[in-house]
């Protein structure tokens, strides 16, 4: 070794005979001995500064490295960075169930091919031989891809294991395998108004899957499935009978909906025609739109069950009280009538049970405009819907709000709204006066929902009667279920042609039932789309001739499933609970019957 | 070993007893790092350009001999012929710089590198140190109180510099120049009220940096937004997690395939994968010894101009380092620049080595250079 190498003392600067012939210099000298000590002084705090830089950097290295050799496969999983879990493949986007913990959306790991055509020879050659494989690829377009001179060109995605065993047992060079992980329904069409659907490269563009597209990527909740609302058994019974019912009475298209009304929860959401979302490229316009969340209508007598709260809410009218609907109303160039017509003095429970328009129109006018407007508004149905779908309709709200647009939006007509506002809107009414808004994900257990009182606790109980009513002797008597409580309301819309005007034959129908109305728990909404009259149906093709018994045989289906207990339905006890105390002449009953 | 007689009195054995020898090896270990790195990285990227795979890593050979000569030759002179050099190439390279604005080749949309004879260069990287020792002087005129303005004269030569280089634009080379001149205005005795005077400038010039240039600003939203947005800093920060401790292997990364930086601006991240923390912690160690250890052999210094050219050097050659390495770990925004010695790039590499030279050169022991026997 090399002995630390010693310097000479260093020389003085400056001689004690400079000094005394130039004393400037001193002063020179001291000034600069002064500098360098200052200098000195700074540069131990900036190397200070320094050291402790590289401090920081090393911890941010230690940071970054150390975690990921903890894990005993390295992983390259992307953005899986230190949290890698084991050997369980990282799964880049969350598994969607129902609320029973049944799988909606899942992802599969496939074998993507591309090719580097740098590499490729001759892309004639490669592409004859790759169609052997793949003979579904277009010959003329692969052989342009194969010669483009681009490093990286897919040719084919989400192969099965066999096609990539082939295509590897070719030995093309310049071929190459990208694991990808493929987003699959299991259960095809069954969700897919709710769940929506992702493009190929797995981002969510409809559905839940666009809407909670950053909630279903986030790596740190990765093997944690997001828990929908929607009950399975449920959605599927509700897709069965709608399906059932467009196809019998030879409607275009059909809704359904199950909410539970204490919590706003979506049960079953079926939006008919529907697709396959693994396919949603081949789904026709129609298929891919949502009637429910999206579409907006005029609900016709539906919204007699919000009209007859409103005016009970307000204190318009007693449940008692009574309307002339002995004639047609006239306003300007329209005309009000009933289809149920009894020309007579109507009770406000005859009004809802016959589905009087006249008497409604007689009602909400005694309420006013500027009433029913914040009624309404309190009540959700002038603003869009809440829900967590990006395909939500917004409500087609009249410009000019008068006495006129009172009367018939009494009625449901005058202003459009979704199915699922309607359902928001009579759970409120329905639940004792609580409207919470609609949701697609599950909520937590034994905790309270929150929601905004619309209406009192007795205009409540007096409404469920009321809808009581409507099954038990009214429009909906088709929709009653042996052994369970159900009440609701039909409602029979003509719709707007394609020039304005209602077109009398292109019908709009729907039931809102709610059951079991000793504890009422579940809405369901039936809706069909241009529904026609059948022979069994004595050529009839309104509400409670089809939407009724739609809703019926749901209700028949889910309400066991649901563990809803039955009850004997003409016992005494139930008969007094429905009650509403009020007596009808008896002559009114045999007209009803009729 | 290498056999010198203590009495040899030539200039390379005088060299020999008198340079400090630590940071001779360090910066020999850096360059062979560098050799090691750029054979890993930068074949993929080579191939992926279209080029021979050993396309950069034959060129960075070929500026490795001259730079290696150009280092030792600077470490020969006397800190009066560094001052003196510096001071005849440092109006040479700011011509050239100017030049760039006129005649010079637009690459990713700057103007920042000339054709000379066949050959890119980039002036401005060699305007760091030579202003790092120019300045150094002045600052140490100005407190010699010959009558040379020297802070005067720093300023204007900053401003002109910093003008063209904000012309160009080259932003990080701007930050550089900036921070080390200011460490050595701070060293040259700056009193500390015009210290914080300057800090507040800086925060306001990065401020400005953001609300008047867009290519800055586009820059730090994508830092700031969660980071997820930069596709390198991503492919950067998987690499870590992929190499680890002890890392994939050599030749087993993947990084460097998809990074189109990866033999320069991310070879820290191609070394993070490959090789795997403890290279990294070499690196890191290495760039902290030269500063640290150049910084010990200053305080020891009687001579102002030294420690303050001296401490400049160390500053902008450790500042670089920090910076990229700062990048590569997501500490801070992306900015080309590149890792000293170990990143690809010629004009980089003759500029360390001048820079490096002209430090060894300082930090040599001399007879008047004082301190500690």
């Amino acid at each position: 070794m090399i002995g630390r190498f010693r310097k000479p003392k260093p020389k003085p600067t400056c001689t004690p005979a400079d000094i005394s012939a130039r004393p400037s210099l001193v002063k020179l000298d001291g000034r600069m001995k002064e500098a360098v000590e200052t200098g000195r002084g700074r540069l131990v705090f900036g190397g200070m500064l320094f050291a402790g830089v590289f401090v920081v950097l090393v911890g941010r290295l230690a940071w970054l490295t150390v975690p990921a050799s903890l894990v005993s496969e390295p992983s390259m999983a992307r953005g899986d960075g230190g949290s890698a879990r084991g050997f369980a493949p990282a799964m880049e986007r969350r598994t969607i169930t129902d609320r029973n913990g049944t799988m909606i959306a899942t992802n599969l790991r496939m074998a993507s091919l591309y090719a580097d055509t740098r590499q490729i020879g001759n892309p004639d050659e490669t592409a004859n031989r790759l169609l052997t494989v793949l003979p579904d690829l277009p010959r003329e377009e692969l052989v342009g891809r194969l010669g483009s001179g681009k490093s990286f060109v897919w040719l084919k995605r989400n192969l099965t294991p066999r096609q990539q065993y082939e295509i590897n047992r070719l030995g093309l060079p310049g071929l190459m395998f990208q694991d990808e992980e493929r987003r699959l329904y299991p259960l095809g069409p069954l969700a897919v108004h709710v769940v929506g659907y992702t493009d190929i490269d797995r981002r969510g563009i409809s559905g839940i899957e666009q809407t909670l597209d950053e909630e279903l990527r986030d790596t740190a909740k990765a093997g944690e499935p997001l828990e929908l609302a929607l009950d399975l058994r449920v959605q599927h019974a509700l897709r069965d009978e709608i399906g059932r019912s467009v196809e019998y009475f030879d409607a275009i298209g059909g809704g359904g909906l199950v909410l539970d009304i204490n919590t706003g929860e979506v049960l079953g959401l079926v939006s008919l025609p529907d697709f396959d979302p693994i396919r949603p490229g081949t789904a026709s316009d129609e298929a891919r739109f949502n009637r429910i969340t999206l579409g907006v209508y005029e609900m016709g007598s539906t919204m007699k069950t919000i009209n007859t709260a409103m005016v009970l809410e307000n204190g318009n009218a007693k449940i008692n009280s009574s309307y002339d609907a002995s004639r047609p109303i006239v306003v300007g160039r329209f005309t009000i009538k009933d289809d149920h017509a009894k020309n007579r003095w109507l009770t406000v429970p005859e009004i809802y049970k016959y589905s009087s328009n006249i008497g409604s129109a007689k009602m909400a006018v005694e309420a006013g405009p500027a009433v029913q407007r914040a009624f309404l508004d309190r009540l959700g149905l002038l603003k869009k819907a809440q829900i967590e779908l990006p395909e939500v309709g917004a409500p087609l709200v009249p410009r000019n709000w008068k006495t006129v647009e009172t009367m018939t939006i009494s009625f449901g007509h005058g202003l459009s709204i979704s199915p699922l506002q309607l359902g928001v809107a009579t759970a409120a009414i329905a639940n004792g006066g609580i409207l919470r808004p609609a949701t697609l994900l599950k909520r937590p257990e034994g905790v309270a929902v929150p929601g905004t009182r619309v209406v009192r606790p007795d205009v409540s109980d007096l409404m469920r009667k009321l809808m009581y009513l409507v099954v038990d002797e009214g429009t909906g008597k088709q929709a009653a279920v042996d052994g369970y409580l159900v009440g609701g309301k039909t409602g029979t819309s003509e719709k707007v042609g394609a020039h304005g005007g209602y077109m009398r034959k292109k019908l709009m129908t729907s039931f809102v039932g709610v059951f079991p109305l000793n504890k009422p728990r579940y809405l369901v909404i039936g809706v069909l789309d241009e529904p026609k009259g059948r022979k069994e149906t004595y050529g009839f093709a309104t509400a409670g001739w089809n939407s009724a018994p739609t809703v019926g045989r749901v209700i028949s289906r889910i309400a066991p499933i649901l563990g809803v207990e039955p009850v004997d339905d003409n016992s005494p006890q139930v008969q007094q609970v429905m009650s509403l105390g009020v007596h009808a002449p008896q002559s009114e009953k045999k007209i009803a019957s009729n | 070993m290498i056999n010198v007689s203590r009495t040899d009195t030539s200039m390379v054995g005088a060299w020999w007893w008198t340079v400090d020898r630590w940071l001779l090896a360090a910066l020999a270990a850096l360059i062979f790092v560098g050799c090691v790195l750029g054979l890993a990285a930068s074949p993929a990227v080579a191939t992926r350009i279209g080029a021979s795979s050993m396309h950069f890593v034959e060129r960075q050979i070929v500026f490795l001999v001259p730079a290696v000569l150009v280092m030792f030759a600077m470490s020969l002179l006397a800190p009066e012929v560094i001052r003196r050099v510096a001071l005849v190439l440092l109006p040479l390279f700011v011509l050239m710089m100017v030049l760039t604005l006129f005649m010079g080749v637009e690459v990713k949309g700057a103007h920042r590198w000339l054709y000379l004879g066949g050959l890119s260069v980039q002036p401005s990287e060699f305007v760091k140190p030579l202003f790092a020792v120019v300045a150094g002087w002045l600052f140490a005129e100005q407190k010699a109180g010959r009558g040379v303005p020297g802070y005067l004269l720093s300023t204007v030569a900053y401003a002109v510099i910093i003008g063209i280089l904000f012309r160009q634009p080259d932003i990080g080379m701007a930050i550089v120049v900036t921070a080390v001149w200011l460490v050595q205005f701070f060293i040259a005795g700056l009193p500390i009220i015009l210290v914080l005077i300057g800090a507040a400038l800086a925060v306001g010039g990065l401020a400005g940096a953001y609300t008047l240039l867009p290519h800055v600003a586009a820059r730090i939203d994508k830092f700031m937004g969660d980071g997820k947005e930069n596709y390198q800093v991503e492919r950067a920060m998987e690499a870590f997690a992929a190499g680890g401790v002890f890392g994939r292997g050599p030749g087993e990364g993947s990084v460097k395939s998809v990074l189109p930086d990866a033999h320069t601006d991310f070879i820290f991240a191609v070394a993070g994968e490959e090789f795997g923390m403890w290279l990294c912690l070499v690196i890191i160690g290495l760039f902290a010894f030269v500063v640290l250890r150049g910084f010990a052999r200053l305080l020891t210094e009687n001579n102002l101009f030294v420690l303050i050219a001296g401490a400049g050097l160390l500053t902008q050659f450790g500042l670089q380092a920090v910076i990229n390495i700062g990048v590569n770990l997501h500490l801070l925004p992306t900015k080309g620049m590149t890792l000293p010695f170990i990143s690809y790039g010629g004009s980089s590499l003759l500029a360390l080595a001048l820079g490096m030279g002209m430090m060894l050169a300082l930090t040599r022991r001399r007879p008047e250079s004082g301190g500690p026997a």
